[in-house]
């Protein structure tokens, strides 16, 4: 675990200092357009402040330590875009961000679990062949077509508000229900959008693995002595063949990350999605760089969660 | 099937029989060529040059094509020129048909020189009408150009990147995977170790990153190179993977002992004993990354970080979709959007019957 977030914080910060651009130049300039020209002197002492504070002076591998170091005692940098400190933006964006990630996980696991039994149980039936058709329509689905598209029939059929994630009325309100109820208004089609891909591969996963669990010969001897379908099947059958679909919790969660991000682009929803990709284009580099950190560090813990639930969940299996 | 039916055969035909048993895979493929016939010979059916604008058909609707005259006479299928002009009250644009002149679509008219496959050169277009007369069979964009033309020559955009793209995760994955698999040990742990870190980055935010930091001043070849490079980077992994377990399988086997014994060297080995034995599941491990990377450039591209101008893309064409007013009011620059669906569909299918029947002897 440690080694793999250091390799992928070095990974990060090499992606990020990529585009070859004199960040430097262009932020004290950004800055004079706000306040008024500076002095040669001002300009060089801001320069100097800057590279002291990142340590650009130093080789490589010490800006690299450097910025890792103060990432992980919160200390991000600042971003030269909104003239804040990253840390401050994310603390708004980032929850919204692992609220619709979490919320299309739980989307995507109540229904495809269900649906995926389903089809099992009713194998090669014309409703398992529709459901698992439909599978791979959602699966084949540009996640940012079907964004476009729920956003028009939501807007023009159902007459919802659309696009960012509350009403002008609930921007700066506490949280309430009316607050709660609105904010689903708002996210139900990202949350849709972001789990369609998800749900078909859970629907497979499941529908393989009950198959394959069915034909067991422990099943054969529960049903041989007497016990009614509905218990060999559900409580016996269904509980094992679930097993992958918690190990692959971690499989899932970048696609529900890189989901997350391109359907909140194009809803304008105020997560880290849009911010990373107005960073990225602006060179916002500590900024951008944070942000991947960030995401990546969710998955990490995502990773380390899942293996964690299986142990829990499936005491045969032991880490030594 | 009998076990001495069986016998006999090779590996190459159970497969095909195995294959052709899934109807869906079998659809797949077909619809997966036909994509690809199209795209080769793009330019013959384009009719209209894909970089012509034109301020008198912005958004203009797809022309309706008449089979019969205005008195009910069956003829020759006819289209009428549109004329621009805005509604008075919504202020939105409206096309309406110029019925004073018709125009009759003709077979093989001479138009725009192209080359199809850098061989064939010619001037003959399928389809075209009359000088006099913009037909624009499926509509046109926001800055009045041609949608079908673009659409046929943005597919040779969207459908050529995946599969690059595979072509040199499949070169990236075999050599990896063959040295992990036989040298195994320590490089093996690096290398697996190295695999799982690249799989655990959030793709579509690195894909970002790294398109991002591709400079816009680049021409639009070598952005299209870079994309591509881009989208394989992430993707070897899983290749990787497959041909890293089957050759540990296939090393300690009787037959690459023998070979062994009798000095074959490492590359004949290698190359002659184990990777044709990995060649059916890379096949369709390949097959089944193709959506993943078909998504992925139009994703790119409609957020306008993958390919640039001249060269289109049916992610391109969706960025003009982005604006929801747009989307309503045009719903003629959907169908790029379809066509993706369709594409990625039939991938998918394809790959899954292959995946069924590229072990036959299970």
């Amino acid at each position: 675990m440690i080694p793999t977030f250091l390799v992928v914080s070095f990974i990060v910060f090499f992606i990020i200092q990529l585009p070859p651009s004199n960040w430097i130049e262009r932020h004290i300039e950004n800055l004079a357009l706000e306040q008024g020209t500076f002095t040669s002197e001002r300009h060089l002492q801001l320069a100097h402040e800057l590279t002291e504070r990142y340590n650009l002076d130093r080789p490589y591998l010490l800006q690299y330590g450097s910025w890792i170091l103060n990432f992980l005692r919160g200390d991000m940098g600042e971003s030269f875009e909104y003239g804040q400190e990253v840390s401050v933006l994310l603390a708004k964006r980032i929850p919204y961000s692992i609220m619709i990630s979490l919320l299309s996980l739980f989307f995507v696991y109540s229904i495809g679990i269900p649906i995926g039994i389903y089809c099992a149980l009713n194998q090669n039936k014309i409703s398992d062949t529709i459901a698992t058709i439909a599978g791979f329509i959602g699966l084949s689905i540009p996640n940012f077509f079907l964004a476009l598209i729920l956003m028009v029939f939501g807007l023009y059929v159902l007459d919802l508000p659309v696009g960012g994630l509350f009403s002008p009325e609930y921007e700066d309100a506490p949280w309430s229900f009316g607050k709660f109820i609105d904010f689903l208004q708002h996210v139900w089609v990202a949350v849709v959008v972001i789990g369609t891909a998800g749900t078909a591969g859970i629907i497979r996963v499941v529908r393989g693995n009950l198959l394959d669990v069915l034909g067991e010969p422990y099943i054969t001897a529960l049903r041989a002595k007497g016990l009614p379908e509905k218990m060999v099947t559900i409580k016996h059958a269904v509980r094992i063949s679930i097993n992958p679909v918690i190990t692959g919790l971690g499989m899932w969660l970048p696609s529900l990350i890189s989901g997350e991000t391109i359907v909140s682009i194009v809803m304008n929803i105020p997560t880290a999605g849009p911010l990373l990709f107005g960073a990225l284009q602006s060179e916002d580099i500590y900024l951008s760089g944070s942000i991947l950190m960030v995401l990546c560090l969710f998955l990490l813990i995502g990773n380390l969660l899942a293996d964690i639930a299986l142990a829990w969940f499936d005491p045969r299996i032991r880490y030594d | 099937m009998t076990e001495n039916q069986e016998q006999g055969r090779t590996i190459g035909q159970l497969i095909w029989r195995r294959f052709r048993k899934n109807k869906l895979g079998v659809v797949g493929g077909l619809v997966v060529a036909l994509l690809f016939f199209i795209t080769v010979i793009a330019p013959f059916l384009a009719t209209m040059d894909i970089v012509e604008q034109s301020a008198r058909h912005i958004l203009a609707p797809p022309q309706k094509i008449y089979f019969q005259s205005e008195e009910g006479e069956w003829r020759r299928p006819y289209v009428y020129n549109l004329i621009k002009h805005r509604d008075p009250d919504t202020l939105r644009l409206m096309y309406t048909e110029d019925r004073s002149q018709q125009f009759p679509i003709r077979f093989f008219v001479k138009g725009l020189e192209y080359r199809i496959l850098w061989l064939i050169s010619g001037r003959t277009h399928l389809l075209g009408v009359d000088e006099g007369c913009r037909w624009n069979l499926l509509g046109t964009d926001p800055l009045g150009r041609d949608l079908y033309s673009r659409i046929l020559m943005g597919s040779q955009v969207s459908l050529s990147v995946p599969l690059v793209g595979v072509s040199l995760s499949i070169l990236i994955g075999t050599v990896i995977g063959v040295i992990s698999g036989y040298l195994g040990g320590r490089v093996d742990h690096y290398i697996q170790r190295t695999i799982e870190i690249m799989m655990s980055f959030p793709t579509l935010p690195l894909w970002l990153a790294l398109a991002a930091a591709i400079p816009i001043t680049l021409p639009s070849a070598y952005r299209y190179l870079l994309i591509v490079v881009i989208l394989s980077l992430i993707d070897w992994g899983g290749l990787a993977r497959v041909v890293r377990g089957k050759v540990l399988q296939y090393r300690g086997e009787d037959y690459v002992l023998a070979a062994r014994m009798s000095g074959c060297g490492l590359f004949r080995i290698i190359f002659k004993h184990l990777v044709p034995g990995t060649l059916s599941h890379l096949i369709v491990c390949a097959t089944l990354s193709v959506p993943g990377m078909i998504l992925a450039e139009s994703a790119l591209s409609f957020l306008g970080i993958g390919i640039t101008p001249p060269l289109t893309s049916w992610g391109m064409l969706l960025k003009d979709a982005h604006k929801l007013e747009v989307l309503v009011y045009h719903h003629w620059i959907m169908i790029p959007g379809f066509l993706i669906i369709v594409a990625v569909l039939s991938f998918n299918f394809l790959g899954d019957g292959l995946r069924d029947a590229a072990d036959p002897y299970s």
